[in-house]
């Protein structure tokens, strides 16, 4: 689904991912974890297609096709979903109202039929109610005046919502408590399908015990210094990311 | 009487005479602007004595102003000598069909949604009889009549209702305000005069659309809307289709008067030809709007959404004199590509508990200038006066302005008076969140700036806002990326 090769990206001029490889195949779950300044959110922009990025050297390929040939809607429309760490506020647009925009815009570039106001109700109100999101949400100005927890479950809703192919969960845990954490995970893994797959990255072993990943990666310093399965977490937990630094630096 | 003072009598004298005889039969009077040519276009109107001495003593007074150079606008000085002053309404020719008309023009009605039979009316198109537009203006004239409602032309009002006009005219705006009020109280072609009795509650928008005679509104219009003790009126001047126009200067004046417990809604759409991307051939539109709220609990309410003209030099106000009237300002003003606008309100606090609101939206793109420019003013007896104004910018790209000018004079300590304002950029953070939920580009500005502007909005009609929400997208299309 998603080929990551020799990936190298800066950002005014100074290089943040120094030759990332990963290969991510349908239905796979993949965690991210690495210490602040690692290049964890870097990854997540350039995978969304966030313009600030210089992409060096290295290809991605999405469904075989060149992702970095395509503009941010574009991918979106082919099935890539970012769940943004800081979810922006904008004033004045209604939850609901943005909420059908993007439904109907996605489904339209999809080939799919656009949906009546009354039917997207419908379809926002089943899927709130999974992620024990109140009605009255839907009439506030789009995240503004969320709390942390409530914005980060509108980013599952709106997953849920646009069906995506791949999605990536930019430090979604990040100021969740426990049971907004545990929310965000049953999302997660009600929309786990053998073809969808998702990008995990995260700070902390603690989401990693409600979404099961098949596989961990540690970032270091722009590169990807260890793989492994979801044990590697829980060293990580335990031992901290010295060990993994010192690791590094052994390989240069 | 000096030598002097005879000769110039008797050029003007002989100048009036040749000018009224030889011309009264013509169309069109020479350019340029004397007193001879106020009494012509006061005679070609008909007019009654007291409107001839009105405009006279405006023209003179008119004499003695300058030109005002304190908007942050800037455009090279025009030459009043150079202005056709009066013109009968010239027939729009007539097409037989749409496909007459400049496609791009179609294409800015298609998107803004206006229905085929509206299109035809604005263009000149021959109206079939189905929708005839005439039978509908009559439809509602006859109703208004029943209750008591006048809604014509100014110069029909002139003729049939002159102790009104005699009453009210220039009550809110002297002809001594401004500079272009002056000219426009000197010259003023047309406009609209709307009456409302005691204790009526007009039962539709007026809007000039509906009025005859006004798909040519004229250069100098005037508009004077007196709402009687109890009463209520919604106005709607103006009208989302495109406007062109040869006169590059407008100079309008709008009066309106609310007595006791009455309540005037008036909202604007303006736009204007803004030139070309150079700003070449734009109009300048030079407004003076004053409400005056007489009568104890009235309320005049300020709505428009400007994204038209090359120049606008604007400031609809309220004069807040009965005790606890109110009056609010919604505003909306886009600029792109080299328009310029400064415009914004003048909130005058004279009677006890009176309340006031600003809520003003600038939008720049482009190399657009957009000043917000509103004086509170607090007069001595105004105990217990608030007033709340809130001014935001929007800036979309780096290469237009945006200004603020509050000014603000408390003469009473009592009152209460705040003022917020904000100047944000459009986000490129919230243009990349709403892109990656599947938004193209100009979907995306066009649900950040109406969300910027949904208080505003808020405040228009139904239809008008929503025609207005697809005149902003119009008007800032490809103004990012």
């Amino acid at each position: 689904m998603l080929e990551i090769r020799d990936l190298v990206v800066s950002v005014e001029g100074k290089e943040i991912l120094k030759g990332i490889n990963l290969t991510v195949r349908p239905g796979e779950i993949h965690a991210i974890m690495g210490p602040n300044g690692s290049g964890k959110s870097t990854l997540s922009s350039v995978l969304a297609g966030k313009e600030e990025y210089e992409i060096n050297s290295g290809s991605i390929l999405f469904e075989g096709e060149d992702l970095l040939e395509m503009e941010v809607t574009e991918r979106a429309h082919a099935g890539i979903f970012l769940a943004f760490q800081y979810p922006v506020e904008i004033p004045g647009v209604t939850n609901a109202t943005f909420l059908k925009s993007a439904i109907n815009s996605t489904r339209k570039a999809r080939g799919l039929e656009e949906l009546s106001p009354v039917e997207v109700l419908k379809l926002i109100r089943e899927k709130a109610k999974m992620l024990e999101i109140d009605e009255k949400f839907l009439k506030r100005s789009l995240n503004e005046g969320f709390s942390g927890g409530e914005k980060k479950r509108n980013e599952m809703l709106q997953m849920a919502l646009l069906d995506p192919k791949l999605g990536i969960l930019d430090e979604t845990d990040s100021g969740l408590d426990i049971d907004a954490l545990r929310i965000v995970s049953d999302a997660v893994n009600q929309l786990r399908d053998p073809q969808r797959s998702f990008i995990v990255i995260t700070h902390y072993q603690r989401l990693l015990n409600y979404i099961v990943p098949d596989f961990v990666h540690v970032l270091h310093e722009g590169r990807i210094v260890k793989t492994g399965d979801k044990s590697l977490a829980l060293k990580l937990e335990d031992e901290g990311y010295d060990w993994v630094k010192g690791g590094a630096e052994a390989l240069i | 009487m000096s030598d002097s003072m005879m000769v110039l009598e008797d050029h003007t004298k002989s100048e009036y005479k040749y000018g009224f005889t030889s011309d009264i039969e013509t169309e069109v009077i020479p350019k340029g602007l004397s007193e001879d040519v106020v009494r012509i276009i006061s005679a070609k109107k008909n007019e009654p004595e007291f409107m001839l001495e009105y405009r006279l003593k405006a023209y003179r007074h008119w004499l003695t102003m300058v030109e005002p150079v304190w908007p942050n606008v800037d455009y090279p000085s025009i030459d009043y000598q150079d202005i056709i002053y009066y013109a009968a309404p010239k027939k729009k020719p007539e097409l037989e069909s749409l496909d007459q008309v400049d496609p791009e023009l179609i294409k800015t009605f298609n998107k803004l949604g206006i229905p085929l039979e509206e299109q035809k009316f604005l263009t000149g198109v021959a109206v079939d009889a189905v929708i005839d537009s005439v039978s509908v203006k009559t439809t509602y004239k006859e109703k208004l009549g029943e209750l008591g409602i006048v809604f014509c032309s100014f110069s029909e009002a002139v003729h049939e209702h002159p102790d009104l006009i005699k009453k009210y005219l220039s009550t809110v705006v002297p002809y001594t305000d401004n500079y272009f009020a002056a000219l426009n109280s000197a010259v003023f072609s047309d406009g609209s005069f709307v009456y409302i009795p005691k204790g009526v509650r007009c039962p539709m928008e007026l809007s000039t659309y509906f009025r005859i005679n006004t798909a040519n509104t004229g250069q100098f219009e005037r508009t004077l809307i007196v709402a009687e003790e109890g009463s209520y009126v919604s106005y709607l001047e103006g009208c989302t289709a495109p406007m062109r126009d040869e006169n590059q200067l407008h100079a309008a004046v709008v009066e309106l008067v609310a007595m006791d417990n009455a309540e005037i809604k008036y909202s604007t759409v303006q736009n204007w030809y803004p030139g070309d991307e150079n700003g070449v051939g734009g109009i300048y539109n030079f407004v003076t709007k004053r409400g005056l709220c007489a009568g104890v609990n009235s309320k005049i309410c300020w709505t428009q959404v400007e994204t038209g003209s090359s120049i606008t030099w604007k400031y609809p106000s309220c004069v807040l004199k009965g005790d606890n009237s109110v009056g609010e300002f919604y505003s909306v003003a886009v600029t792109n590509n080299k328009q310029q606008a400064d415009t914004g309100t003048k909130m005058i606090h004279i009677g006890k508990n009176t309340k006031s609101t600003i809520i003003s939206k600038g939008i720049s793109a482009g190399r657009s200038h957009n000043s917000y420019r509103g004086l509170v003013k607090i007069g001595k007896k105004a105990e217990n006066a608030h007033n709340f104004s809130q001014c935001d910018s929007l800036l979309m790209g780096d290469r237009c302005g945006a200004h603020t000018f509050p000014y603000l004079e408390v003469e009473n300590h009592t009152a209460k008076v705040e003022h917020e304002a904000t100047t944000s950029k459009i986000g490129e953070d919230q243009l990349f969140y709403l892109q990656q939920r599947g938004m193209d580009m100009e979907d995306a500005i066009n649900m950040i700036v109406n969300g910027y502007c949904k208080e505003v909005f808020n405040e228009l009609p139904m239809e008008f806002a929503a025609e207005a929400q697809k005149l902003l997208a119009i008007s800032l299309e490809g103004s990012v990326g």
